[in-house]
């Protein structure tokens, strides 16, 4: 789920806080700009591992402050594919299940990956496992809050660095739409279609 | 800001060293103000408390895999094991890929008798299973 990315920066220290260590001024720094975001094609960022090397500090004309090249690591939430994740089921619609791990919530289960045969339930919006036995069909609702086992099948990341200006026809449409689609840059895909994974209510032997 | 994110210098980091990692960090967190960075961290924390990882320490991890070394396992399934200590076959058929086709069924027994008896569970559970199979055990006589 966690991994240990290398990474190196120049992090900047400003003159009024030379009289704390170096270190510990870094690792603020890099926790500051890093924690809980999304980093293109890496994953989300939770918190600095270790400093692994640090270069010379050099002050620059006209800037007060220190530059310092740092090599650190740091962890970082990325499942590998394949891998098995219990989360929590947060809403459910017509797209899917949406599956939450508390620090990460865009987490999506599409209604073709679910435990097949299953529905939608319009009155209740949930999604409904139709579990077939020899007594008859057993409705397994998929309520909010319940804790799921759903096992990783695709992630996507979406550059949502800002663009620069655009022309001048583009900027007055914009200016018309002022709410702009907000795409979340990091999208997992899960399923639930194995046995052993959903609602862990489901296969529980006690 | 450059990273070296090819695959061969990632390491999986078990879920058990990111909590070591994370409390040592949001005490660290707490002496300044509070960011968005401080909510994420908490919720990780809380995220991986409710884990059985959260029984583990580094040693019990070396422990786990000294004793899976004869089983033949890749690391992915090794880790998957350990962050969720599977209780059942159906579990470990979920983590260990064919595992119909490479594991026999006193092969997966024996996988998770090692699993359990290693990897601490939650100690309350622990100390009413074994209340009752010595209950058990007096009935018999």
């Amino acid at each position: 789920m966690f991994v240990l990315v290398e990474m190196t920066d120049t992090v900047r220290i400003p003159p009024w806080q030379f009289e704390r260590k170096l270190n510990e001024s870094i690792a603020e720094e890099l926790n500051k700009k890093l924690a809980n975001k999304v980093v293109y094609n890496v994953g989300l960022c939770i918190c600095l591992y270790d400093i692994t090397k640090l270069e010379d500090s050099y002050i620059f004309p006209g800037d007060g402050a220190s530059h310092t090249k740092v090599h650190f690591r740091y962890v970082v939430f990325h499942p590998f594919l394949d891998e098995i994740l219990i989360g929590e089921i947060k809403s459910c619609s017509q797209d899917g299940v949406h599956v939450s791990i508390g620090f990460f919530d865009d987490i999506v289960i599409p209604p073709e990956s679910l435990q097949q045969p299953a529905k939608f339930d319009e009155a209740e919006q949930v999604w409904v496992w139709e579990y077939e036995t020899e007594e008859g069909a057993h409705d397994l609702y998929m309520d909010i809050g319940e804790e799921i086992r759903f096992r990783v099948v695709d992630e996507t990341f979406v550059d949502t660095s800002p663009t620069g200006p655009s022309s001048a026809e583009a900027s007055t449409s914009s200016a018309t739409e002022e709410v702009q689609k907000k795409e979340a840059p990091y999208t997992l895909v899960g399923s639930i279609s194995e046995p052993g994974l959903g609602l862990l209510s489901w296969w529980t032997n006690s | 800001m450059k990273t070296n994110a090819c695959m061969s210098s990632l390491a999986e980091l078990s879920l058990e060293s990111a909590k070591w990692k994370l409390k040592f960090i949001s005490a660290y967190f707490r002496r300044k103000d509070a960011n968005a960075a401080l909510l994420s961290n908490f919720e990780t924390l809380k995220y991986i408390s409710k884990t059985p990882c959260r029984y583990q320490s580094p040693e019990t991890v070396k422990e786990f895999l000294i004793a899976m070394k004869g089983h033949k396992l890749t690391k992915a399934e090794k880790l998957q094991l350990l962050n969720h200590r599977p209780v059942t076959a159906v579990e470990i058929q979920l983590m260990v890929e064919e595992s119909e086709e490479r594991l026999t069924e006193e092969q997966i027994e024996s996988l998770l008798q090692t699993v359990t008896s290693i990897l601490p569970g939650d100690p309350d559970e622990q100390q009413r299973d074994s209340a009752m199979a010595t209950e058990d055990k007096g009935d018999q006589k």
